[in-house]
C-alpha cells in the first residue's frame, strides 16, 4: 500500500514564497565577534591598517558572516513539518563579492524544495531553503542553499 | 584583617586604555539579550527624532572593545595573587555606575581602569577579599560619559 | 604575513594546510551570540536529549565556519573563496570548560582538504577541493567541497 506523503498541500503552497527581507548592517564589532567565535585570527577581519594594504583595501567580513539567523537565513519562511525534531543537514554557499563594514545586506529566503526520505529512524523530511544576499547597491554578494532535516 | 603585600602592591594598578566603538548592531544585540524593547536602543528613525538624535546605549553598555584588555588584564594578574592569599574563588560583588552623558551609536569611547582598593574582611566562611575596580569612559570629544566602580569578592 | 599560495603551487591531490580546532562550550556560546542561533539544541541538556542527540551538539554552521577559516587561511589574501558547501553528517560534542579559560582534556578537530581539480576558465585560475572536519576518532563528521580562485605566477609576469 502506498503510504501517504508527509508533504501536504499547505506545505506545497509555501514553495517559492519569499520570506520577509532581513537587513543586516555590517559592523566592525560584529565581524570581530564572529572572528573571535570561530577562533580565526586573520588580520584581514580586524586590523584596518593591515587590511588597507591588501587587495581589499580595508577590512572585509569572513565567509561565516552570512548564512545564519542574524544574516536572515531562513527568516520569514513558514517551515512546516509533521515532526518535532530538526537538525541542520548542510549548507552550500556561493560567494560573489566581498562584504565590508558599512555594507547593508538585505537577505531574502524561500523554501525551494521538500523531499521525503526513509531513514534509519523512519520518515525524514528534507527542507531546502534558498537565500539571496544583496548589498546596498543591489549587487548579489552571495547565495546560500541550506538543508534542514526533520524527523 | 590585613591583605598580603602582593595584593597591597596591586592597589593603584592601571590598565592600558581600551577603545570601544559603539555600533548600532551591537546596541540592538545587547537590547535583545536583556529583552528590552525600548526603540531608543533599536529603531534608528525613532532615536534620531528623539532628543538624543541617534540610537543610544542601554545603561551599562559601552560598545564593543576594539581589542580585549582592560579589566580582563587586571583580573589576569589579580586572580593568582588572590589565590595565593587563600581566596581562589571569584564572585561578582556588584557594580556602581554613574552616568554623565548619553552614549550614542558612532561614539568612540576610551575606557581606563584602576584597582582602587583591596580590603580583607572576616566573613562567616572565612576571609573574604573585596577588590574595587574603577573604570572611566571618555568619548571622542574628551568628555567623561560614565564611571563604574565594580566590586570583586574573593573567598 | 603568510606566504601567498599560487595556482602553480597546487596539483590535484595537494593537501590543504590542515587547521586544528577545539570546540568548547565557551565557543558555542560565542557562536550563538555572533550568529543569533539560539537553538537550545546547542546548550540545553534536556532538550538535546529529547531531540535524540544525547547532549548539546556543536552547531553545524560553526563547523562550516571552521571550513571557511581553513580555506581563507590556505588561499591567502590574493585568493578568493567562490563556493563552500558541506553536509552535517555526524554529531560533534564540545569539550566542557574546566575554568574560565581552559577546556577539559578531550577531542581536537581537524579541518582538512585535498585538491580535486584545477583549471583555467575565463582567465580565472580555479581550484576545487574536497574539504572536511574530522573528529578526534578520525571520522569525517562534516564533509564538503570548496572552490577558490588563486593568483597565478604566470598571469602576474
Amino acid at each position: 500500500m502506498q503510504q501517504a506523503s508527509i508533504i501536504t498541500d499547505e506545505m506545497k503552497e509555501q514553495l517559492g514564497v519569499e520570506g520577509t527581507p532581513t537587513i543586516l548592517e555590517v559592523e566592525k564589532g560584529h565581524i570581530r565577534m564572529m572572528a573571535e567565535a570561530l577562533d580565526d585570527p586573520n588580520p584581514l577581519w580586524q586590523d584596518e591598517e593591515y587590511a588597507k594594504k591588501t587587495r581589499y583595501g580595508g577590512i572585509v567580513a569572513p565567509p561565516a558572516l552570512l548564512c545564519n539567523a542574524r544574516a536572515g537565513t531562513g527568516r520569514g519562511v513558514q517551515m512546516k513539518s509533521p515532526f518535532l525534531r530538526a537538525l541542520a543537514g548542510g549548507d552550500e554557499l556561493q560567494y560573489y563579492l566581498p562584504v565590508r563594514p558599512g555594507d547593508v545586506i538585505t537577505s531574502v529566503s524561500k523554501i525551494a524544495e521538500y523531499n521525503e526520505r526513509e531513514g534509519r529512524m523512519g520518515k525524514m523530511l528534507f527542507t531546502i531553503i534558498d537565500t539571496t544576499y544583496k548589498n546596498q547597491r543591489g549587487e548579489v554578494v552571495a547565495t546560500s542553499r541550506s538543508t534542514s532535516i526533520s524527523y | 584583617m590585613a591583605i598580603t603585600d602582593e595584593l597591597k602592591a596591586l592597589i593603584g594598578t592601571t590598565t592600558e586604555p581600551v577603545i570601544m566603538e559603539v555600533e548600532r548592531g551591537a546596541i540592538r544585540r545587547y537590547a535583545d539579550a536583556i529583552d528590552d524593547p525600548n526603540p531608543l536602543f533599536r529603531d534608528v528613525e525613532h532615536a534620531q527624532s528623539s532628543r538624543y538624535g541617534e540610537m543610544i546605549c542601554p545603561p551599562g553598555f559601552f560598545g564593543w572593545p576594539v581589542k580585549r584588555g582592560g579589566v580582563m588584564e587586571v583580573l589576569a594578574s589579580l586572580t593568582p595573587a588572590l589565590a595565593r592569599a587563600g581566596c581562589p574563588r571569584i564572585l561578582d560583588g556588584g557594580v556602581d555606575f554613574e552616568f554623565y552623558l548619553p552614549i550614542r551609536a558612532g561614539d568612540i569611547l576610551t575606557s581606563s581602569g584602576k584597582v582602587a582598593d583591596i580590603r580583607a574582611r572576616e566573613g562567616k566562611t572565612g576571609t573574604m577579599i573585596f577588590t574595587t575596580l574603577e573604570t572611566t569612559f571618555i568619548n571622542q570629544n574628551g568628555d567623561l560619559v560614565a564611571k563604574s566602580r565594580a566590586t570583586i569578592i574573593s573567598l | 604575513m603568510k606566504k601567498q599560495l599560487y595556482y602553480e603551487d597546487v596539483e590535484v591531490g595537494s593537501e590543504v594546510i590542515p587547521l586544528a580546532k577545539i570546540a568548547t562550550t565557551e565557543m558555542l556560546v560565542k557562536w550563538a551570540g555572533a550568529t543569533g542561533d539560539f537553538n537550545p539544541l546547542h546548550y540545553e541538556d534536556a532538550f538535546a536529549a529529547s531531540q535524540g542527540v544525547g547532549s548539546p551538539i556543536v552547531h553545524g554552521a560553526l563547523k562550516r565556519a571552521w571550513l571557511g577559516h581553513l580555506m581563507t587561511d590556505w588561499t591567502g589574501e590574493q585568493g578568493i573563496l567562490k563556493r563552500l558547501s558541506c553536509q552535517y553528517r555526524g554529531m560533534d560534542y564540545p569539550r566542557k570548560m574546566k575554568d574560565m579559560v581552559t577546556p577539559e582534556e578531550g577531542e581536537t578537530w581537524w579541518c582538512k582538504g585535498t585538491v580535486t581539480k584545477k583549471y583555467v576558465e575565463d582567465g580565472q585560475h580555479i581550484v576545487e577541493c574536497d574539504i572536511w572536519v574530522e573528529n578526534g576518532k578520525g571520522e569525517k563528521t562534516t564533509p564538503g567541497t570548496a572552490t577558490v580562485i588563486l593568483p597565478s605566477r604566470e598571469a602576474k609576469s
